[in-house]
């Protein structure tokens, strides 16, 4: 039986010793009647020995204080609440620039902090926020809705899954991690073939563990919020009939899904 | 976060290793790997279950070697001619033997291209397959890449002159920027 011709490919693989041995053998047996590609193939074998043994001693080294891994995920957990607080005095900058139109920033500042009513207000905050973004409004698209979930699921610790709203008329657009001062949220952005969008917000809850629904409204949102076995959901956007029916509908399938 | 830690830190020191291999700086280096893992770190949940840690880590780190190397383009090249010692070595340790350091100063002739596919191939064991992913580029182009880096430096070891072609010379630039792009997200 002829064997297959060697290539150039093979030799590199056989330097690298990557070779299985039936191929590799074949290759032994080339290199031993072609005296001068042995020549060659055998340079790079010691070159490649002698640059192994010429950097092998960094990583040998130990390792600089800055390069300590587990001092660095801890780090990193403290960041979340760190870029909350500026992002705090950055909104209180916006509000009471918007006490001039009308916002009070009194009103602000004294915002219930627990519960439901705190969900209701982070909802809003950040239908605010992200609804009226042209550009980005979500991190993740609908595209990548299973990476979505997967992301969503592993930041809050706990399966998550997106409501269908398209029977109403809605389209899911995608999501985002928003940081609140009770943790980690979900935002999950919907619209209509009109543009008008929904956000529902979704978060564990440190109070108001199961509760019935409630309408809350701001600013010229409206919002239903609910929590169950923990877990708090609010539905915001522009007042409208439709917005209780969805609300109830997202409720419907959010308990399915538990 | 326990499996981040476990899976994670055994790969430092290769990684340091790569980082210093390719800008031949020891503090940039290392500020390198730090960069590279705080990424990992808040991108650990993003990464793809199938592919292996060790070629995503070496993902992330190659590609904000080659951001700051491209930054740093014009210095790097007045480093060349400058540079009595290699910088590879550790200041005040005892020098690498002496074939090591003519060996690594050879290294530090070659295109990134180049340098980069001997160290992730011949020196960090990543299959050729990984290579590939981590430098986005098809895999036949790093079998060509390999065969010319190891000929040129076998060359520049023997003192022959070298042509240095540029680093887009390759023959195949294959359409996988596009993989890039989708696991940045």
């Amino acid at each position: 039986m002829m064997s297959r011709p060697i290539s150039e490919d093979d030799l590199q693989a056989y330097v690298d010793e990557v070779l299985e041995s039936a191929r590799r053998a074949e290759v032994v047996e080339y290199l031993s009647s072609h005296p001068e590609e042995a020549r060659r193939i055998e340079r790079y074998r010691d070159q490649r020995a002698a640059l192994r043994a010429a950097l092998a001693p960094i990583a040998e080294e130990p390792l600089p204080a800055e390069l300590n891994l587990a001092r660095m995920i801890k780090a990193r957990g403290r960041r979340p609440r760190m870029e909350w607080t500026r992002w705090a005095a950055a909104a209180a900058v916006l509000l009471s620039i918007g006490a001039a139109t009308g916002w009070s920033v009194r009103g602000a500042t004294q915002r219930v902090s627990r519960g439901i009513p705190a969900l209701a207000s982070e909802g809003m905050d950040s239908y605010q926020v992200y609804a009226s973004d042209r550009v980005r409004p979500v991190e993740m698209g609908e595209s990548d809705r299973a990476g979505l979930i997967q992301w969503a699921s592993a930041r809050l610790g706990r399966p998550v899954s997106v409501p269908d709203l398209s029977a109403s008329g809605y389209r899911f657009m995608g999501g985002r991690l928003v940081a609140t001062s009770h943790g980690p949220a979900m935002l999950f952005m919907y619209d209509d073939p009109q543009g008008s969008r929904l956000v529902l917000f979704t978060r564990e809850m440190d109070a108001d563990r199961n509760t019935s629904m409630s309408r809350h409204s701001r600013d010229g949102l409206e919002g239903f919020a609910w929590s169950s076995q923990g877990i708090g959901y609010s539905l915001v956007g522009p007042p409208s009939s439709q917005l209780h029916p969805l609300a109830d509908e997202v409720r419907r399938q959010m308990g399915r899904s538990l | 976060m326990s499996d981040m830690l476990v899976l994670i830190e055994p790969q430092i020191p290769a990684l340091r290793r790569y980082a210093r291999g390719l800008t031949r700086d020891r503090a940039a280096a290392d500020d390198l790997v730090q960069d590279c893992l705080e990424r990992a770190i808040s991108r650990w949940h993003q990464r793809r279950q199938d592919s292996s840690t060790r070629a995503w880590l070496f993902s992330i780190l190659h590609n904000l070697a080659m951001g700051e190397l491209r930054r740093t383009q014009d210095a790097r090249q007045l480093a060349i001619e400058d540079a009595e010692e290699s910088s590879l070595a550790r200041p005040g340790e005892q020098p690498a033997r002496l074939e090591h350091r003519d060996l690594l100063r050879g290294l530090e002739q070659l295109s990134e291209a180049h340098r980069s596919v001997l160290l992730l191939v011949g020196v960090e064991d990543l299959s050729y397959a990984e290579t590939a992913h981590v430098l986005e580029v098809p895999i036949g182009t790093v079998m060509s890449r390999l065969s010319r880096a190891r000929e040129k430096l076998a060359q520049l070891m023997e003192g022959g002159a070298v042509q240095e072609d540029p680093v887009q010379g390759d023959a195949v630039r294959g359409p996988v920027r596009e993989s890039h792009l989708r696991r940045i997200k």
